[in-house]
């Protein structure tokens, strides 16, 4: 008997080891990525200071030796507050736009009921498969037939309506019960009322997933811009005009400008991420679930 | 489901319902009492519906559907991009058979990106999913703590800019930049030029067993202009160091998803397993992996179909370079239309990348379809 409970109690003290070397090992793991993932935006940060002799003699170093801010000068000298302000409307207004049309489209999709409506949805997703490099080409066609190129109005109108916007508020307004939606129906309200003041105010975390979604993607959009304002960089947003300094200067590229502007075009998104964190991870959770 | 499915069938009104959507009264009460609300709704919903997703389906037509279309039609034309339209002739099937059946630089061209982007694919889609599937089980693990940071930290690269990211991975991976630096610290070869060695991996792989010249029946059979041993070359150090780059910030987005699915996996199949006593890898392989599947298959989806358009990075650091060892369709459809003045070529190349990438993504859904639930 009294072996027994030695075994068992030894093999609960194994079992307690085993434990606390995973999870050392866990953490060995998180913290070794966590320095993989990490270390690069703060070694940019940290050339954005410094000279770009010190980067090029301690490109490893954390702390510049002598901190100067003479990159972030020349950034804020330069075109990048232009092209600042032109992300901020471009992205604005693709937000807008998509907030609007995809919702009133989603609804519509979910729950009204009219003619062709399993077609137009059909279609929505077909459009989804539809890569955006297939698109480069036929967008500038369109653009350009209609006198858009370089222009805001060609570089926020096309991403105004997107197929997975619509996609995704169909799903949200299709999981929110309609009882209220039948009660405004019975008390004679119009479709346009009972969408804008019943379920648009019920839809809000949606909304905001899209809104993420949306800021982050036109924040970020590189290739839709280089088709849509080659020539006129008044209208470049920030990704735009930074991949054109980066064509000009090759590898002997004034690096902590490239750096401080690379940082400048980061930083609206990480403020965005660390505040909505959550609706970035459920919006990515659910294309998973979904898919 | 649609309201009117659980009412009394009513008689389409069609005729009301255009005159509604006609005159645009949007905002207007439904149309009145006169054939009592239900069926006042019902003819103002059908109208209502179309108003609703009018403006959606117009702006996908004008800027999706029809550039297809118009993309199409340019395709079988001789068309430079850079006059009238109306000027170009009709050429029939003379861009894609320039692309894919005459021997010349262009389909060289054109078999070199396939080439590179095959071998970027086959590199980054397995190593982006199976690091985000192992970086989600160690994240799920419920004993680790800060497991939020940790989520934020390796998810944070996939929604930074990549044209932004492109410039900081050229200033890491310079001749005397901080990976080499690093590389040197370890004891590795700290001189390698990644922003410009176009020597394919796989060919510097054979060098290492003194294989350094083509073997003759690999440098003189060729497809598509390109020699066998061309085609055996791997990716070049460069397009190796984007590879690198790519997994690195599309992990994050894929490890969201796994993690996703594993919380999906219900407690009481883990406690089951557990308590049968099966092993940590046992129940990873036997119990998590197969239950993981649909979400296994979205993540080999959309990686396959995202590492087939690979465009950014490649312009922003490499731009096809060194020696076209980085060019992709994707690239050559910006480099012939809109730099080199091709653009019914380049339409032809993009419809060729669409039809790859549907071929493919059915082609996998055969192979790895998920089981029907």
């Amino acid at each position: 008997m009294s072996t027994a409970t030695a075994d068992v109690s030894q093999r609960f003290a194994r079992a307690h080891r085993t434990r606390q070397v995973r999870r050392l090992l866990g953490y060995a793991v998180l913290l070794f990525f966590a320095f993989l993932y990490l270390m690069p935006f703060l070694l940019a940060v940290s050339a954005s200071f410094k000279t770009q002799a010190e980067v090029a003699a301690n490109p490893l170093g954390l702390i510049p030796d002598a901190p100067s801010t003479a990159a972030w000068e020349v950034v804020a000298n330069s075109a990048f507050p232009l092209w600042l302000r032109n992300s901020f409307i471009v992205t604005i207004g693709v937000t807008l736009g998509r907030l609007f049309l995809d919702s009133l489209a989603g609804y519509a999709l979910a729950r009204l009921d009219f003619p062709g409506r399993k077609a137009i949805f059909a279609f929505v997703v077909a459009t989804l498969a539809v890569p955006g490099i297939v698109l480069a080409v036929p967008r500038f066609l369109v653009l350009r037939q209609l006198g858009m190129l370089n222009s805001f109005s060609g570089l926020i109108i096309p991403l105004a309506v997107d197929a997975f916007g619509i996609f995704l508020m169909k799903q949200f307004f299709e999981s929110v019960p309609k009882e209220m939606e039948e009660a405004a129906k019975v008390d004679g309200a119009s479709v346009f009322t009972t969408w804008w003041r019943i379920v648009l105010p019920m839809a809000v975390p949606g909304l905001i997933a899209l809104t993420i979604l949306s800021f982050q993607g036109s924040w970020n959009e590189f290739l839709h811009p280089l088709i849509a304002a080659p020539t006129n960089s008044d209208v470049w947003t920030l990704p735009l005009g930074l991949s054109q300094i980066a064509q000009a200067t090759g590898e002997t590229r004034n690096t902590p400008v490239a750096m401080a502007g690379s940082m400048l075009t980061t930083l609206p998104v990480l403020i965005v991420f660390l505040v909505f964190q959550r609706y970035f991870i459920q919006g990515v959770a659910a294309s998973g679930v979904k898919g | 489901m649609s309201n009117a499915d659980d009412q009394p069938a009513v008689p389409a009104e069609t005729g009301v319902g255009t005159a509604t959507a006609r005159s645009g009264t949007a905002m207007e009460p439904p149309t009145g009492r006169r054939g009592g609300w239900r069926r006042g709704f019902s003819s103002n919903e059908r109208a209502m519906g179309v108003v609703f997703v009018l403006p959606a389906v117009i702006g996908i037509l004008v800027f999706l559907a029809l550039p297809m279309a118009m993309s199409l039609y340019v395709s079988f034309r001789d068309w430079s991009g850079l006059r009238p339209l109306g000027t170009s002739n009709f050429i029939g099937l003379e861009n894609y058979r320039e692309l894919v059946v005459d021997s010349g630089l262009i389909r060289q061209d054109f078999a070199t990106a396939l080439r590179n982007n095959l071998y970027y694919v086959l590199g980054v889609v397995p190593a982006q999913t199976s690091l985000a599937l192992f970086l989600a089980v160690v994240i799920n693990n419920k004993v680790l703590k800060g497991r939020t940071f940790f989520r934020a930290t390796y998810y944070f690269p996939s929604i930074t800019s990549s044209v932004a990211i492109g410039l900081v991975f050229i200033f890491l991976f310079q001749s005397n930049g901080a990976i080499n630096r690093l590389f040197g610290f370890f004891g590795l070869p700290d001189d390698i030029r990644w922003l410009s060695d176009a020597s394919g991996v796989l060919h510097n792989l054979f060098g290492l067993f003194g294989v350094d010249e083509a073997p003759a029946w690999l440098a003189e059979a060729s497809f598509m202009d390109l020699s066998l041993w061309q085609w055996l070359a791997g990716p070049s150090v460069t397009m190796f160091g984007i590879m690198m780059l790519a997994t690195w910030t599309t992990t994050g987005t894929m490890m969201l998803i796994f993690l996703a699915g594993l919380q999906n996996i219900s407690n009481e199949v883990e406690e089951a397993s557990k308590v049968d006593g099966a092993t940590n890898r046992q129940h990873f392989f036997k119990i998590t992996l197969p239950m993981m599947k649909p979400t296994l298959f979205f993540v080999l989806t959309i990686g396959l179909i995202g590492t087939w358009q690979v465009f950014d990075q490649i312009y922003v650091i490499s731009g096809g370079g060194p020696q076209k060892t980085t060019l992709t369709p994707a690239f050559l459809v910006y480099r012939d239309g809109f730099d080199g003045a091709a653009m019914g070529r380049a339409a032809a190349i993009s419809f060729l990348l669409f039809i790859l990438i549907i071929v493919l993504t059915l082609l996998q859904r055969r192979v790895l379809r998920p089981d029907e639930d």
